[in-house]
C-alpha cells in the first residue's frame, strides 16, 4: 500500500502531489495493476487534508487511465506503468545510492546532487536529439 | 442548500459593530477557513452561527433555518469556544458521560478511543489537566457530538505541533466519513491552505472575501513589472494590493479574463498570499463586495 505524503512549501499544489506519487509508484513497480490505493479516510487520517484534495487526485488518476473506482469497495490501480526496464532497477539504483554518496562525501549538499543529475540527464537528452 | 447562508448579518455591541453586512453562503460540507486579524469580527460570527448570540440586524439560516437557537437547532451544531470550557471538578470520564447523556447523537466509542489515544487519564479532574490537554477534551467533546455542523473558533492556538497535527488529522477524518460542514477560525494560514475548500476573510467586521478556494485561486494573479501606474489597467482587472519600488510595481489582482500585456510578469497566487492582499488592503479605499460576487460565481 503507498503512503503518501504532502508538502506544502513545494509549490505543487497537493493534489498533484499523490497524482505524481502514484505515477511515480506505478513507474518503480512499487504499485501494480490490481492494487488497491488507500481510501480517502486514511488518506486523509495520514496526512491532514481536505478529503476533496484526495477525491480530485483519484479522479485525475481515473481520467489517465491508471486507476478505477470500483462502488463500495475503494479505488484501484487499472494499468502499470513499470515497463520491462524494471529488472534492471536494482542494479542501477545501487550504483546510483554509490553515486550519492560520493557526491555527498565531496561535499553536495542535496539540492546540487539533484541540480548535477537533472544537468547531466538533459546534457544528455540534448546531444541525443542533436 | 446552504450550512449557512447569512443575510446583511450584524452585532452591535454597545455601540461599537462587531460584524456588519455579513451576507455569505456556505454550501454543506465545505470545511471554511474563517480568517482575519483579531477583532475582525471571527468569534461574533461563530457565536451568532452557533444561535449562543443574537443578531442586531439581518438573518442568519442554518440548513435553511433561521437560527433562533432551539434545542432541535442546537442538537445539532457542534461549537468549540475560544478558551475551550471545560468544568473543573469532572473528571475526563465524567466530561464524557455528560456529552452522552446531552447529546442523542453522541459517539462514545469514538470519544472514548480518542482520549484513549491522546493518553488522557479518564479519572483525572478537568482542573488539572493543561491548557492543551484541556482543549483536546473539548475537541472530542464537539467532535464526538457528530454534529452536522462543527463550529471552531481557534482551536489549536493551546496545541503542541503534535497534537496539532493529530487534531488536523482527527478533523478531516471526521469529515471523509461523516461529511459534516465545518467552520474553523485560525491565524495559522498554513492550516486553512492544508484543509480549507472554502474561504471567508474579515477585516474590520466585514467580509472582504468569501468564496471556494480554488474559484477564488483562479480569479487572482500576481503581477510584476516595471514601475508603472496601475490605474491604465484593463476595467476587468482589479487591483487588490499594490506595491512599487523605484522600479518596480507588483500587485495582487483579481480578474476573470487572461493577462494580455506583455510587461507583466504574470505567476499564480498561493492561499496564504491571497489572504494577505486582502488583510492588509484597507477596507475604505475599496468598497467593492468582492464577497457577493464570489458568492455569485
Amino acid at each position: 500500500m503507498i503512503e503518501f505524503r504532502v508538502d506544502l512549501r513545494s509549490g505543487v499544489s497537493p493534489y498533484l502531489q499523490l497524482v505524481h506519487q502514484v505515477q511515480q509508484a506505478l513507474r518503480l513497480g512499487l504499485l501494480r495493476e490490481g492494487d488497491q490505493l488507500p481510501t480517502v479516510k486514511e488518506v486523509v487520517a495520514q496526512v491532514a487534508i481536505n478529503p476533496n484534495t484526495v477525491l480530485k487526485a483519484y479522479r485525475e488518476l481515473e481520467h489517465e487511465g491508471l486507476a478505477a473506482g470500483r462502488p463500495g469497495l475503494g479505488t484501484f490501480v487499472t494499468r502499470s506503468l513499470a515497463d520491462s526496464s524494471l529488472g534492471a532497477h536494482k542494479a542501477l539504483r545501487a550504483e546510483l545510492v554509490r553515486w550519492i554518496g560520493k557526491a555527498q562525501t565531496a561535499g553536495l549538499d542535496d539540492k546540487s546532487i539533484a541540480a548535477l543529475f537533472a544537468d547531466a540527464h538533459h546534457r544528455l537528452t540534448m546531444d541525443g536529439v542533436a | 442548500m446552504s450550512a449557512i447562508a447569512t443575510v446583511s448579518l450584524g452585532k452591535c455591541y454597545r455601540n461599537r459593530w462587531a460584524l456588519r453586512d455579513c451576507t455569505v453562503s456556505v454550501p454543506a460540507g465545505r470545511v471554511v477557513g474563517l480568517v482575519g486579524t483579531n477583532g475582525a469580527g471571527k468569534s461574533t460570527f461563530l457565536h451568532l452561527t452557533a444561535g449562543l448570540a443574537g443578531a442586531t440586524e439581518g438573518i442568519v439560516t442554518v440548513a435553511g433555518e433561521p437560527q433562533r437557537g432551539t434545542a432541535a437547532q442546537l442538537a445539532r451544531i457542534g461549537f468549540l469556544a475560544q478558551d475551550a470550557p471545560t468544568y473543573r471538578s469532572l473528571t475526563v470520564e465524567e466530561h464524557l458521560h455528560l456529552g452522552a447523556r446531552l447529546n442523542a447523537s453522541f459517539d462514545s466509542g469514538f470519544a472514548q478511543d480518542r482520549v484513549r489515544r491522546l493518553g488522557l487519564d479518564p479519572r483525572q479532574r478537568a482542573g488539572g489537566l493543561s491548557g492543551g490537554q484541556r482543549s483536546q477534551l473539548a475537541l472530542t467533546l464537539a467532535m464526538g457530538k457528530r454534529p452536522e455542523l462543527l463550529l471552531l473558533d481557534e482551536p489549536v492556538a493551546a496545541l503542541d505541533p503534535l497534537a496539532h497535527r493529530e487534531f488536523l488529522q482527527d478533523l478531516m477524518e471526521l469529515v471523509a466519513e461523516h461529511e459534516p460542514t465545518v467552520v474553523l477560525s485560525s491565524h495559522l494560514l498554513a492550516d486553512v491552505d492544508r484543509v480549507c475548500d472554502h474561504l471567508i476573510v474579515l477585516v474590520n467586521g466585514r467580509v472582504r472575501l468569501a468564496g471556494d478556494v480554488d474559484v477564488l485561486l483562479a480569479q487572482h494573479r500576481n503581477l510584476t513589472g516595471p514601475r508603472r501606474d496601475l490605474t491604465t489597467l484593463p476595467a476587468n482587472q482589479k487591483v487588490i494590493r499594490m506595491s512599487h519600488t523605484d522600479r518596480q510595481t507588483t500587485a495582487v489582482i483579481r480578474t476573470r479574463e487572461p493577462v494580455l500585456d506583455p510587461r507583466w510578469v504574470v505567476t499564480e497566487i498561493g492561499l496564504e498570499d491571497l489572504v494577505l492582499a486582502y488583510m492588509t488592503t484597507d477596507a475604505a479605499s475599496d468598497p467593492g463586495p468582492a464577497s457577493l460576487e464570489a458568492v455569485r460565481s
